[in-house]
């Protein structure tokens, strides 16, 4: 790892006003993902910014209809918050599926979606349970916030404040771990939020993508079943050691019907 | 040069350190915590895991700086000071839970932060599924499984003594 300044400030501004004043300043919460990074040497960073000082980015709370997740919240305190297993239970059973125990006691909900990895987890429920992001400057919706591999809408020095997640009549996900690694092979989203049914599709392609012909699918019918005949095109899907797009691709119909049926 | 200050096994230490220094390198080449292994330096195995403000974490993923005022517990700060083994350790002992060693400090931390997660226990499946952030390079996990599920009894007061191995 390439040497830098650490800076911890106490405010949403102070650090707004630190990454702003660098271009070369990151931000760090957990570091799950980042510190790997910095260890490949893949980014070299004048300055890191420690956001876990930041109350403002703190908490998870029912706000009426809707749940909103502060940024620096860990998956583990995701995984077993009272109020995300009554509200979005799918959620908190994804939040404990990220990683390990060791990585879900560090990693946080802002940074998997800022860094919109695409075997992350964490960007299917977004844009499956058509979330909003909060950021410092403003509000983003979950369709236009996801830009494909590792890109967001987020400009440098935007912070990603908080997530509002409307909270569905049903939600289920499902994924096929790679056996080693335990990252996302295939995984699927799908949410049914004031009748509209979302289908979103994490871990096959270069970034999470919602399957409309499923969501046609589910709207006339919520059931496995109604999944089960939607094939998943292989083309444009990634395709590795770990598997073809073709198996991804077949994989997509499979990890949908599951996720129907975890829904209930 | 920043400092850190953090408390290890109990007593506090204030070291220089860089904005790049992780917490494992703190450890082992700042305060000769030996005990502390870097397996693979990818947070994939888990050698590397303490217990920092009571949470286990891998420190080859964290910052020193990140730990500044921390309470941080390694493998050395679990046996009393006569030397008594932490009832973790001592499973790990009797039911012959490693094979080369290298793993075991991270294994035994992973174990006990694990165990005080679940008050109410755990089945076999569970201990499997809670290890999954520990790699044992030789595979000696069945040993490991069973050591964990005879130190939690002891550890939730539900058995005076560790139940001794099968011969």
């Amino acid at each position: 790892m390439y040497d830098f300044e650490y800076h911890k400030p106490g405010s949403l501004a102070d650090a707004v006003k630190l990454l702003s004043a660098d271009p070369d300043a990151r931000p760090i919460s957990g570091g799950q993902t980042l510190l790997p990074a910095l260890k490949h040497r893949l980014n070299k960073p004048t300055s890191v910014v420690d956001l876990s000082g930041i109350a403002e980015l703190r908490g998870i709370k029912r706000e009426g209809n809707k749940l909103v997740i502060g940024a620096l919240a860990k998956h583990v305190e995701v995984a077993t918050s009272p109020e995300v297993k009554a509200a979005i239970p799918a959620l908190a059973q994804m939040a404990g599926t990220i990683g390990d125990t060791q990585v879900r006691n560090r990693g946080t909900i802002g940074g998997s979606v800022a860094n919109n990895d695409p075997a992350a987890d964490y960007p299917s429920a977004v844009l499956g349970l058509n979330a909003t992001i909060v950021t410092d400057k403003r509000r983003i919706a979950a369709d236009d916030f996801f830009q494909g591999m590792f890109t967001t809408a987020l400009e440098p020095g935007e912070l990603l404040v908080a997530i509002e997640f409307p909270i569905p009549e049903k939600a289920g996900y499902a994924k096929m771990r790679n056996p080693a690694s335990r990252y996302v092979m295939a995984g699927a989203f799908v949410a049914k939020t004031g009748g509209a049914v979302r289908v979103a599709i994490n871990g096959a392609g270069p970034g999470v993508f919602r399957q409309t012909e499923m969501e046609k699918a589910l709207t006339a019918n919520w059931s496995p079943d109604a999944v089960a005949g939607v094939k998943q095109d292989a083309d444009g899907l990634n395709s590795d050691i770990h598997g073809s797009a073709e198996y991804r691709a077949h994989l997509v119909t499979v990890m949908a019907k599951r996720a129907v049926a975890n829904a209930g | 040069m920043p400092q850190v200050t953090l408390t290890v096994n109990g007593k506090t230490s204030t070291v220089d350190v860089e904005g790049r220094t992780l917490l494992v390198e703190l450890l082992r080449e700042k305060l000769r915590l030996t005990g502390t292994h870097v397996g693979c330096d990818t947070s994939q195995c888990g050698a590397c895991v303490v217990h920092v403000d009571g949470e286990s974490v891998k420190a080859c993923t964290i910052l020193a700086l990140q730990a500044n005022g921390s309470q941080v517990t390694t493998i050395e700060g679990l046996a009393k000071p006569d030397g008594t083994l932490h009832p973790m350790q001592e499973a790990f002992r009797e039911y012959h839970a490693l094979q080369c060693g290298f793993c075991t400090p991270g294994m035994v931390m992973s174990a006990i932060d694990l165990v005080q997660k679940h008050p109410d226990g755990m089945s076999e499946k569970e201990i499997r599924e809670g290890l999954e952030g520990n790699l044992c390079r030789c595979t000696g996990y069945h040993n490991i499984v069973k050591a964990i599920a005879a130190a939690q009894e002891v550890m939730h007061g539900r058995a005076q003594s560790l139940a001794p191995a099968a011969e």
